[in-house]
């Protein structure tokens, strides 16, 4: 009965979008990464970097878009370093991206204690208001959920089909793809295996960086410690869920997004009195490794994802 | 008359190329000239420096010293695009396609501005459609890659470069991985471009393909031009003498009666695998005192069978049975006390342990049995043993204690050899032993194969190489698409003949009269 009843509301079905909207641009940021053949699991800390940059730009001052542009270019600064390490140097993409995410959390805490030395609360910001489409947002249900939500939301699934498009029906999306699959077979067409993946890398961790803005600057009105809390990592996993595909890989993140909300909805319902609120917690994690295992069975990874190229060697 | 119109006009010119790797000179002071619609083979044993040479032209590398020159004007160095720009092609001996892609994709890569608006797909479909026609190059644009044969990926290479409308095309050993049939469709497709005013670069060691296709020949040896020929002024011997720098005398093997079937396959199937292409009911009979040659394009099951009799895998159907005992528990541990021995097709990566020394590698299969006392390695036996390796099997290295990444393949060959035949084993399975090594380490294995076959083993020689297999087989099979075809005599069938049933033919026949 209770069940029935949240699946059917629309205040379920909006809470599940905007908590896959954060999701959507880091998944999406990660996706490209991968697709060129880099594994960055820098996101984890470029998300913390870019919630934290957006939100205190706008804290001083500039415009909500200013912050998320800021957000952007600090994800893109640590994407050039992990691009740097990674793609020129060839080093392990795996302790690379542990080393930026270590490195952009401690240095967002670090940059948050020298701007704000004496506040225990942090301050708030005007965040992004609601934007509800004319008529469409009237339909029942799906209008409240889709068409009632913030302009960074709208700009998730808009940003999703536009790289579905670049990926799979232009001369540089088909270069993206090809480097990630045989790296060997771009540099003899003429082209640098090099700077289309930096390239991946950097525009990737700077959709990762505005994925992290979006809490600070539409989900919330404030940065707190801890606030990305592993989405990165799910963000990885919905990657391979949606077997490298951005349309699957959206679908993903809805789909994660409501077990979250379901979750939060049904610990107030008559079943939470007798079950710890840890599981419901666990539940969108459970389901997630789950739907993992039954749908990246059959999925085609890149081939040369984690393989360095280096030019020229024998 | 072909030198007077090198001369004139040269669409080619490599000048005083110097490469070197580290303290190796693989290429010294080579200058070579190419005209308008000639063939020149690039002749040479692997290691003489024809691939590095190659990718210099192509830009891969850049030369230490001497410069390219395309239709008079100087590339610039290690830059892939201005060679592709100025019209050169080429074919690389591993090919580089991206598996996943589809083979339209793979042919427009890199042809169009990188931030253009569109793929353009239909003009290039039409356009590729077009360059299939007409030059032979049967291929469907729509296919994704890793569904093609290699004949098919080679297609793909070539309109590669003529997609580009490339001048010059540079193929790195072709035909390595065809079988003659499609060696000769290729052949036709390149008479038809040359005909057109294409220049080609035939890379090769394969003296009767150089013969067949060049007009001039030019020789490397040890990254130096040592000979430069017409095609019409030279032989098959010559170009032999040349190419080793020398004469060295090839074992020969004369037929032999077989002793009793010392491992015997019957209507053995393997389980169907990602990568390997799975056994479909094959029989098989390894006789004592004989080589039992396995003929096939590579990826047709050999593979497979390598792994069943290394005791990697276990049949799923069939039976299997070394001398005269059925098997049923069956690993590598099992193989080896049977009397097995394994000359891995890949010695660098199966073979041996490149980080480990000539001693460890030398005892890999016999450490726990031959090399231990209760529990511990006696080293002063292995070094001992390692140093009579090296002794009997003219192992060129500094000492037992070199890591074996830093030899020759040729010597890293010859562990591998002496390790398996120091145990006299009844069985020896060899995959491609003397695949990428040069004409004295390859007689040197074939000798010792034919010693290993005079004292009783029974010897499954596998190889793409169809000389190797007639010269040394004393029964021939066929492998293609996970069949075995039936047992050929030495001297009952010809390259043809085994060339139509690489193909498959002879199998479509069989089916045919069996129903």
């Amino acid at each position: 009965m209770d069940i029935v009843e949240i699946l059917f509301s629309a205040s379920f079905w909006a809470a599940a979008i905007r908590i896959a909207s954060p999701l959507i641009f880091a998944t999406m940021g990660e996706l490209i990464c991968e697709r060129a053949g880099v594994l960055n699991l820098g996101i984890e800390g470029i998300m913390v970097a870019g919630a934290f940059a957006g939100w205190i730009a706008v804290w001083a001052g500039l415009p909500l878009w200013g912050g998320v542009a800021i957000a952007m270019i600090a994800g893109m600064g640590f994407g050039a370093l992990h691009g740097v390490l990674s793609v020129l140097f060839g080093l392990s993409q795996h302790v690379v991206g542990v080393g930026i995410t270590l490195l952009a959390t401690s240095l967002t805490f670090y940059t948050y204690r020298v701007a704000l030395p004496e506040v225990s609360t942090p301050p708030k910001i005007e965040a992004f208001k609601v934007l509800e489409i004319p008529l469409l947002s009237d339909i029942p249900i799906i209008g409240q959920a889709l068409f009632a939500q913030t302009p960074l939301t709208y700009l998730a699934f808009g940003l999703t089909g536009v790289l579905a498009w670049t990926l799979y029906r232009t001369p540089l999306g088909l270069a993206v793809r090809a480097v990630g699959e045989s790296p060997a077979s771009v540099a003899v067409q003429g082209l640098s295996v090099a700077a289309i993946r930096m390239g991946a890398v950097i525009f990737g961790s700077g959709l990762m960086a505005v994925g992290g803005a979006f809490l600070t600057m539409s989900a919330f009105d404030s940065f707190f410690f801890d606030m990305v809390n592993g989405r990165g990592w799910i963000c990885i996993a919905l990657v391979v869920f949606g077997a490298w595909r951005p349309g699957k890989a959206l679908l993903g993140a809805i789909l994660f997004a409501a077990f979250d909300a379901f979750q939060i909805r049904l610990q107030q319902t008559g079943i939470g009195v007798h079950v710890p609120y840890q599981i419901f917690l666990m539940m969108p994690y459970i389901l997630s490794i789950l739907a993992l295992v039954l749908m990246s069975r059959r999925a085609e990874v890149p081939a040369a994802l984690m393989v360095p190229f280096n030019k020229g060697e024998r | 008359m072909i030198d007077t119109k090198t001369a004139q006009h040269p669409v080619l010119r490599l000048s005083n190329i110097t490469k070197r790797f580290g303290k190796v000179v693989a290429n010294e002071a080579i200058s070579l000239d190419l005209a308008r619609g000639e063939v020149v083979a690039l002749l040479g044993e692997n290691g003489a420096g024809k691939t590095t040479l190659m990718n210099i032209l192509f830009g891969q590398y850049a030369a230490d010293e001497g410069f390219v020159e395309v239709f008079g004007s100087t590339l610039p160095p290690g830059s892939p695009r201005a060679a592709l720009d100025a019209g050169v092609g080429m074919v690389h001996q591993h090919f580089t396609l991206a598996e996943n892609l589809s083979v339209w994709e793979n042919i427009v890569l890199g042809t169009l501005p990188l931030f253009g608006r569109s793929l353009a797909a239909r003009t290039a479909k039409d356009k590729i459609r077009a360059l299939s026609e007409s030059f032979k190059l049967a291929v469907e644009p729509n296919a994704t890659v890793s569904t093609l044969t290699v004949g098919e990926r080679q297609r793909v290479e070539i309109l590669k470069a003529l997609y580009r409308d490339a001048k010059i095309l540079i193929l790195d050993e072709p035909t390595a991985v065809l079988t003659p049939q499609e060696a000769d469709g290729l052949f036709a497709t390149l008479r038809e471009a040359v005909g057109r005013g294409l220049s080609v670069v035939f890379i090769s060691h394969k003296l009767h393909e150089v013969m067949a296709i060049a007009d001039r020949v030019v020789v490397l040896r040890h990254g130096k031009l040592v000979a430069e020929r017409a095609t019409t002024d030279t032989s098959r011997d010559e170009l032999a003498r040349l190419m080793v720098g020398g004469t060295t005398k090839a074992p020969e093997f004369e037929a032999r009666r077989a002793g009793p079937a010392l491992l015997s396959l019957d209507g053995v199937s393997t389980l169907a695998t990602k990568s390997e292409t799975p056994l479909d009911q094959i029989s098989l009979n390894l006789h004592a005192g004989q080589i039992t040659g396995l003929a096939g394009v590579s990826g047709n099951g050999q593979a497979t069978l390598s792994d069943l009799i290394s005791g990697l895998i276990a049949p799923s159907a069939g039976l299997m049975t070394i001398a005269e005992g059925e098997i049923s528990a069956w690993s590598p541990r099992v193989a080896l006390g049977k009397g097995i021995a394994r000359i891995p097709e890949d010695r660098h990566k199966t073979g041996t342990i490149a980080d480990f020394d000539l001693t460890e590698n030398a005892m890999l299969e016999t450490y726990s049995s031959q090399f231990a006392n209760r529990g511990w390695i006696n080293w002063r036996a292995a070094r001992k043993h390692a140093d009579h390796l090296i002794e009997t099997y003219d192992i060129r290295c500094p000492g037992a204690d070199t890591r074996i990444r830093l030899l020759s393949g040729g010597n890293m060959q010859k562990l591998v050899l002496g390790r398996v035949l120091e145990n006299n084993p009844r069985i020896i399975l060899a995959n491609q032993p003397v695949r990428g090594l040069d004409i004295g380490a390859v007689n040197y294995v074939h000798a010792r194969l034919g010693e290993a076959r005079t004292a009783g083993a029974a010897i499954l020689l596998i190889s793409e190489d169809l000389d190797e297999i007639m010269k040394l087989s004393d029964v021939v099979h066929v492998m293609s698409e996970g069949r075995l075809s039936p047992a050929f005599a030495r001297g009952s069938i010809d390259a043809v003949g085994l060339g139509a049933w690489m193909a498959g033919d002879g199998f479509e026949e069989r089916a045919h009269h069996a129903s």
